[in-house]
């Protein structure tokens, strides 16, 4: 049998392909966006970008109601935008299985909060797996969607990070054969959630968690591995090596199902033990059932609650030892933030946001790191989409004066996710603001995803190319400009004008992102600086172009300095420099 | 406790090639019989900010992430980031450096300095610290992006596993129109 080294990510899409899944839907987030793009390799799979979240889940559930297998990944503050047809498809149930792939980013690696999804799980009344390494990414996504047709249930398979992204060594296996052939099959009773129907499938929901929680305690993924120990462990998904690591002479129950908990299971190992540790990351979620079930342990008054745990962090927990490194820093080192690309087309913008003075509410995506110095041109960030309203929020509260300061920034990707509700609103309902459409043509932040306004599908088809002035006027806007932000002085102006103007209007600032490969920005000769005409006025450190260095001169007062390797010529130092010291190396 | 593991630490600056560095090592290892897990985070550090990649191998390995300090080897691709790591190597632990800086913003902008003598500081602790001209031997190698495999080349020194293995993980990870020029950057770096 083949070996490979896959990330969980890689083995979810292979299991996915060994599974016989039809349709694979996606929205792209860290640490979840390679699922679908490894699928992609698959060609049994029809694959594919939503526009977010809950869109991909209607696709994945359309599929299952028509018979095939399917697939549907997001990340975990994706699950919120999902969240609305994942609790009624709790009720209908699946025809085809369906997995819902959700990845948890604890530690915050690239998220703004630190949910856990598992919570959704029960929430919900879904039944969960959690792999603890690549291979069982790949063994779980196939028992996933037999477990899904088996007890007539989606299944929602979570990992963090750690899973996502670790690669570790799996078996790879024939896809299977012999399932069903797709087809339409009328069942209203199961497929339509009005009252009469939802009413009856209530407590089959209910029963149906009671008999997983039952079954669940004789699946081998559910396993107790014996030492010989004192001490008994709970674990599951990634804390599991943790514990095996740090522990390696207690016996731990690996629980691969984390939803519904194999009540029976757990009681039959807590009483082995005097001393029972749950060691998982996040919430004490597994912790709390068992204390509900009258069983004392050890948990979140070891563990934190907050960011990941690692194997030194499990052992210092229980050691109660903090043991110092061998070598430790006697200096404070200096951060390396990432910044947005050299020749980035979202920099100018931000640089005259701040120049403008703008209160600028943010949004989710590559722009985001516009809050950073020297650029900090933004005020909020909450989730997907969440700029124009938070505008329309801010601009209902404020005098005339202020009101024409609130500029909300959003890309895209993002504005077609759920960016297009709020300026309907914000038309409808007349506030006062400007929006920005930082227009790259792709999903940027996630590596550059196709999505409806880039004209390209995940597999690379051509295909049609959403006209986001035509959307935006539709919604109502009458004042929709579009700039080329590679021109400084021009974008300035427009967004000083559309600033000033007390109605709604939405400025497209239009410049494909400096890595979209079917796209390329042309990449011109590095910029120079011009050593008797810089002054040192630092004017274009303020752009927080990487490739921009400076140095200090013997005088003290510095010069600035272009690092050839990185700058790829996008002229835009060229333009803020006043004294005109930074020019085209051939000139 | 993980003694019969072995724990490697790659790290550097988004965009270095750390990514390819660290899949062949893991594939190299695989093919030489290990059980091998990796891990590295994406996303936002990709544009510029401070990466690592781990990698341990053995006969089984639990977890994907190197206990605080008991890393055997440290490979950096940049002083500061390999000064930055120095805390999770074990004593007595090896580290290999490429002589490269790379000024992160706060430096550029003048708000933090760039520690001084990182070398030095860096031989104080781990003797056995060796330097090297990565982009030097890359450019010889016929192109500066191989500074990666320059690394790998330094690095497979340390880890006894048969020259083939490396070949052949060369051979199928690097695009066949770069793979003269990577092969020569891997066999400049493994006889420095
Ligand atoms: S990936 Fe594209 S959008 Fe993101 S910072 Fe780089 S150039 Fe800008
Ligand atoms: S031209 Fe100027 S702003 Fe553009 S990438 Fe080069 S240094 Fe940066």
């Amino acid at each position: 049998m083949e070996r490979a080294i896959l990330s969980g990510n890689e083995a979810i899409a292979r299991g996915a392909y060994e599974a016989g899944v039809k349709v694979a839907s996606a929205y792209p987030g860290t640490p979840s966006t390679e699922i679908l793009e490894n699928v992609v390799q698959y060609p049994t799979i029809d694959a594919s970008w939503a526009p977010n979240e809950k869109v991909a889940l209607e696709v994945g559930i359309g599929a299952s109601f028509g018979g095939g297998r399917a697939l549907v990944a997001m990340k975990h503050v994706g699950v919120n935008v999902a969240a609305d047809p994942l609790f009624t498809l709790s009720y209908t149930g699946v025809r085809g299985g369906l997995v819902l792939a959700v990845a948890d980013d604890p530690e915050l690696h690239s998220s703004q909060n630190e949910q856990d999804s598992r919570n959704y799980a029960k929430f919900a009344k879904i039944p969960m797996f959690e792999p603890a390494d690549s291979q069982e990414a790949l063994t779980y996504t196939r028992l996933a969607l037999e477990t899904s047709e088996q007890f007539d249930t989606p299944i929602m398979l979570r990992t963090t990070t750690r899973i996502s992204h670790s690669k570790s060594v799996v078996t790879l296996q024939d896809p299977v054969t012999g399932l069903p052939e797709p087809g339409l099959e009328k069942d209203p009773a199961k497929f339509v959630m009005l009252p009469s129907n939802a009413r009856k499938r209530h407590p089959l929901v209910e029963d149906r968690i009671t008999r997983l929680e039952e079954w669940a305690c004789q699946q081998p993924f559910n396993r107790v591995e014996k030492v010989g120990g004192k001490i008994g462990v709970i674990t599951a998904g990634v804390s599991y090596q943790y514990a095996r690591e740090a522990l390696p002479d207690a016996d731990i129950l690996k629980l691969g199902m984390v939803y519904p908990l194999p009540k029976q299971l757990i009681r039959d190992f807590a009483a082995q033990y005097d001393t029972l540790y749950v060691i998982e990351e996040l919430d004490p979620f597994i912790e709390e059932q068992v204390r509900a079930m009258g069983i004392e342990v050890v948990g979140k008054d070891l563990f934190s609650i907050c960011g990941e745990l690692t194997p030194g962090r499990v052992a210092k927990s229980l050691s109660g030892k903090d043991e110092q490194p061998f070598f430790s820093h006697s200096e404070t080192l200096p951060n390396r933030p990432p910044s947005m690309c050299p020749g980035c087309p979202h920099r100018s913008v931000f640089h005259s946001l701040n120049r403008l003075k703008a209160f600028v509410t943010g949004d989710i995506g590559c722009y985001t790191l516009g809050f950073m110095e020297p650029l900090a041109a933004m005020d909020t960030c909450i989730c997907m989409g969440a700029s124009i309203g938070n505008a329309t929020g801010l601009s209902k509260l404020l005098s005339g004066d202020e009101q024409r300061k609130v500029v909300a920034v959003i890309g895209d990707s993002t504005f077609l996710h759920t960016g297009i509700n709020g300026l309907m609103d914000m038309v409808y309902n007349s506030a006062v603001s400007t929006v920005v459409i930082l227009d790259n043509r792709i999903t940027a932040m996630t590596g550059r995803q196709e999505n409806p306004s880039s004209g390209y599908t995940l597999m690379g088809a051509d295909s049609y190319r959403v006209d986001l002035e035509q959307l935006c006027r539709a919604v109502g806007v009458q004042h929709v400009k579009v700039v080329d932000p590679y021109e400084v002085a021009a974008t300035r102006q427009v967004l000083k004008e559309e600033m000033e103007r007390p109605e709604v209007s939405v400025v497209i600032a239009r410049r494909p992102c400096m890595l979209v490969k079917r796209d390329p920005v042309a990449r011109k000769p590095a910029m120079k600086v011009d050593l008797d005409r810089c002054t040192g006025c630092r004017a274009c450190l303020k752009l927080g172009c990487p490739a921009i260095e400076w140095r200090t001169t013997a005088d003290g007062k510095g010069v600035a300095h272009i690092n050839s390797l990185f700058c790829v010529g996008c002229g835009l130092c060229n333009q803020v420099c006043n004294v005109d010291a930074i020019g085209d190396i051939n000139e | 406790m993980s003694n019969e593991v072995t724990n490697i630490l790659i790290s550097g600056v988004g965009g270095q090639g750390i990514l390819l560095a660290s899949e062949v090592l893991s594939e190299v290892l695989m093919l030489a019989g290990f059980d091998v897990k990796k891990n590295e985070i994406h996303g936002m550090s990709q544009r510029g900010g401070s990466v690592v990649s781990h990698i341990r191998y053995g006969k089984k390995v639990y977890s994907s992430i190197i206990p605080e300090g008991q890393a055997d080897m440290l490979l950096g691709f940049e002083l500061l980031e390999t000064y930055r790591y120095l805390p999770l190597v074990r004593k007595g632990g090896s580290v290999l450096a490429n002589n490269l800086q790379v000024f992160p913003a706060p430096v550029t902008l003048g708000k933090e300095s760039y520690p001084v003598d990182i070398p030095a500081k860096i031989k104080a602790a781990f003797p056995d610290t060796k330097l090297v001209d990565g982009l030097q031997l890359a450019s010889d190698a016929g192109n500066q992006r191989t500074v990666n495999v320059v690394l790998l080349g330094a690095l497979s020194k340390n880890i006894d596993i048969d020259d083939s293995f490396w070949q052949q993980t060369l051979q199928k990870m690097v695009p066949a129109k770069y793979l003269e020029e990577n092969l020569k950057a891997f066999s400049l770096g493994r006889n420095l």
